[in-house]
């Protein structure tokens, strides 16, 4: 009897702890919000010389981008590292842009990989700080179409160093879907035949792939840019994914649990990264993948500097190393994305990638629709209307889901 | 006996004389525990549902308004989201209840001895695996190729898939032990001797069961109710694997800390469980249950 009194006071006490780890919340805050209007960053200047390397580094990175090995022994780009700059190596992998800008404030990283829909509000807040590209040798080798661009500048100075720049693909079992598809539609329709086995990206941002879809298909919404949308096109694009939704057997952020689904044929179609598909067609599915005639959305990646970190030596060493030539067409191998660096190509061990991902083809990066903060100024230069914010689209987020 | 006593018994006999000191100091660690920890937490939550957030910078804009509230009680969604949460949950007691209530009386009154710590035992197993184990071992079984679809097929039927069926599923699975533990105690508790007498004045067994067993037991259920109705209310991570596009309130709450990082929104969506839990406590105390815990 005692013993059972024990135990459930115990189960009790355990139980209480959940609770408590459920609801119990930090109530950071600091400082004073800069203006959502338009937006001046904070004042911050960039590191002016390099020291001696401080032994450590903390890594928030795209799954991909860092891998030290754990995740398959042939791949390894940390530890060379590591042994060359004396900076231990530590890796964080992040699903989506907003958990790494979640992540950024908590303060315990020295770099990330910011994709363009996180870069503005890292610089906003004062998360990040300027580059000195001085201290980055390997940045004159960078494509000059990846420099200085709205997703990693402001007025013209360097908040980073860019890394590669790829779309997001769709994806698809070739054993069971046929014929091979050309089109969003396949995903959008109504009348997919693939109901109940798509697979969608689980972000606010994946607004910005029904816009694009819009923009071709009901050209007179006239959306310029999927990232800019008025009330009436922003309602368009909810609207689309709410009759999505029911069609979509599930939503992913994490790229494994996508693989998983591909794989076991739970899903069949669905948007995904190259590496997703890469990675699952390595364990045996049969997938296969396309930029379809609409176009995509996509990714330019930034390595960006924690304005608190305390590792900046080994932080501006690893921007380095990480787009040098070498590493920099392992890490795109890899991932399957366009490496930065223009000297990248020719290190590739299948030379035929290159022209695959478009690497140095300015027009083709440029029709990529890159993902980027929408806010409320329209970011496709018009000043008559009020365009949807982030904190809009992640509201509409979690209606369209239900 | 030496004419000094030691430090320790002057000190216990100094505490035995005055007893609220006593009390004071024994309760002095868990109090505040319980009051900073716990009570403390909770009400920083509920001084940042009042608060902002800057949506593009993501930092917490500390003026008070109501604004969350409103749009959590104006947005339809959220109201479904609410619901769909409470259904669950509910569903998953009731669930819980039926397979754990045979399985703690024959626990209690049928098994031996040595067999009843054996099976004590048993039930605790899975609580020594990983949560995440356990989820994605559901995912398994419930994908369109997996063990479940195997076994139905030759019936010409086919499993829940991923959706609220595979989350009540999972969750009913994962919060098991801590119904059929408390309603064991309860059994064990009952004296044999009641069901002797009622089978004695004639009663069959439905009717032992209906007049005598079910209503002494009633608040060992409602206790392990407490402990399966709260876990599923807050719970958002079965349902990311194994519920296809469904989302509960746990999610919103973090997707609103995770993806928009609008921390008083989440603060804001919180408190629902909170006050639902509440409501419930309030409306099982009568019933006793509370001293079963």
């Amino acid at each position: 009897m005692k013993n059972r009194k024990t135990l459930l006071v115990g189960l009790c006490g355990v139980s209480l702890l959940l609770a408590a780890c459920g609801t119990a919340s930090n109530s950071s805050s600091s400082g004073s919000a800069p203006g959502a209007q338009g937006f001046t960053p904070p004042k911050l200047s960039a590191l002016t010389a390099l020291g001696q390397p401080e032994g450590q580094l903390n890594v928030l990175a795209w799954p991909g981008y860092a891998e030290n090995g754990s995740n398959d022994p042939k791949v390894n780009w940390v530890t060379p590292f590591e042994q060359e700059t004396g900076c231990k190596v530590n890796v964080k992998p992040f699903g989506t842009s907003d958990e790494a800008v979640t992540l950024m404030k908590t303060g315990g990283y020295d770099v990330v990989s910011a994709s363009g829909d996180a870069s503005l509000r890292l610089v906003a807040s004062g998360d990040v700080e300027p580059v000195n590209t001085a201290l980055v040798p390997n940045y004159n080798d960078v494509y000059p179409f990846l420099k200085n661009k709205s997703w990693n500048s402001v007025n013209n100075v360097a908040y980073g160093i860019p890394h590669g720049w790829g779309a997001n693909v769709l994806t698809w079992r070739t054993d069971k879907v046929n014929p091979a598809p050309t089109s969003w539609s396949s995903m959008f329709d109504p009348n997919s035949p693939y109901k109940g086995k798509i697979i969608a990206y689980d972000s606010p941002i994946y607004i910005a792939d029904a816009a694009l879809y819009l923009m071709a298909h009901q050209p007179d919404l006239g959306i310029k840019n999927p990232y800019a949308l008025d009330d009436k096109q922003f309602n368009a694009a909810v609207d689309l994914l709410k009759k999505q939704r029911p069609q979509v057997e599930e939503y992913w952020a994490d790229y494994l649990k996508e693989a998983q689904s591909l794989k076991s044929g739970d899903g069949t179609i669905g948007t995904a990264w190259q590496v997703t598909v890469n990675l699952a067609k390595s364990e045996g599915a049969p997938l296969q993948s396309t930029v379809p005639s609409e176009g995509a959305t996509g990714w330019s990646d930034t390595w960006m500097v924690a304005t608190k970190s305390q590792h900046k030596t080994c932080a501006y060493k690893w921007m380095d190393y990480i787009i040098s030539p070498k590493v920099n067409a392992q890490v795109a191998e890899y991932f399957g994305e366009a490496p930065a660096n223009s000297k990248a190509c020719a290190e590739f061990t299948d030379k035929s990638l290159c022209d695959t991902y478009h690497a140095n083809d300015a027009a083709y990066a440029a029709k990529i629709q890159y993902w980027t903060t929408p806010i409320p100024q329209c970011l496709d230069g018009r000043t008559d209307v009020k365009c949807k914010d982030y904190g809009d689209w992640t509201r509409a987020w979690t209606e369209i889901k239900g | 006996m030496t004419a000094v006593s030691p430090p320790s018994r002057r000190a216990s006999a100094f505490f035995f004389r005055k007893p609220r000191l006593r009390l004071t100091i024994l309760l002095s660690a868990p109090l505040l525990w319980l009051g900073l920890a716990y009570l403390g937490a909770l009400a920083a939550l509920f001084i940042t549902a009042f608060w902002s957030t800057d949506v593009f910078t993501g930092q917490v804009v500390t003026d008070w308004s109501f604004d969350n509230f409103v749009t959590l009680f104006s947005d339809s969604v959220y109201r479904t989201i609410t619901l769909r949460t409470v259904g669950i949950a509910a569903l998953v007691t009731v669930v819980d209840a039926v397979i754990a209530f045979p399985m703690a009386f024959a626990m209690a009154k049928l098994a031996s001895p040595r067999a009843q710590r054996i099976l004590v035992i048993a039930v605790m197993t899975p609580l020594w695996a990983s949560y995440l184990v356990k989820a994605y071992a559901w995912r398994t079984l419930l994908s369109g190729n997996g063990a479940i679809n195997w076994l139905l097929d030759p019936f010409g039927l086919s499993g829940p898939g991923y959706g609220v069926a595979a989350t009540v599923i999972t969750l009913s699975y994962l919060w098991l032990p801590y119904m059929i533990l408390p309603i064991y105690a309860g059994l064990e508790r009952l004296p044999d001797s009641l069901v002797d007498a009622s089978g004695d004045l004639g009663a069959k067994s439905f009717r032992t069961f209906r007049s005598v067993i079910l209503p002494l037991t009633f608040p060992a259920i409602v206790a392990g109710s407490i402990f399966t109705f709260s876990l599923s209310l807050g719970d958002y991570i079965a349902v990311k694997i194994v519920g296809g596009t469904s989302q509960m309130l746990g999610n919103v709450v973090y997707d609103n800390i995770g993806a928009a990082n609008n921390l008083p929104f989440a603060a804001t969506v919180a408190t629902v469980p909170v006050v639902i839990m509440l409501v419930y406590l309030a409306v099982v105390r009568r019933t006793g249950a509370l001293d079963n815990l």
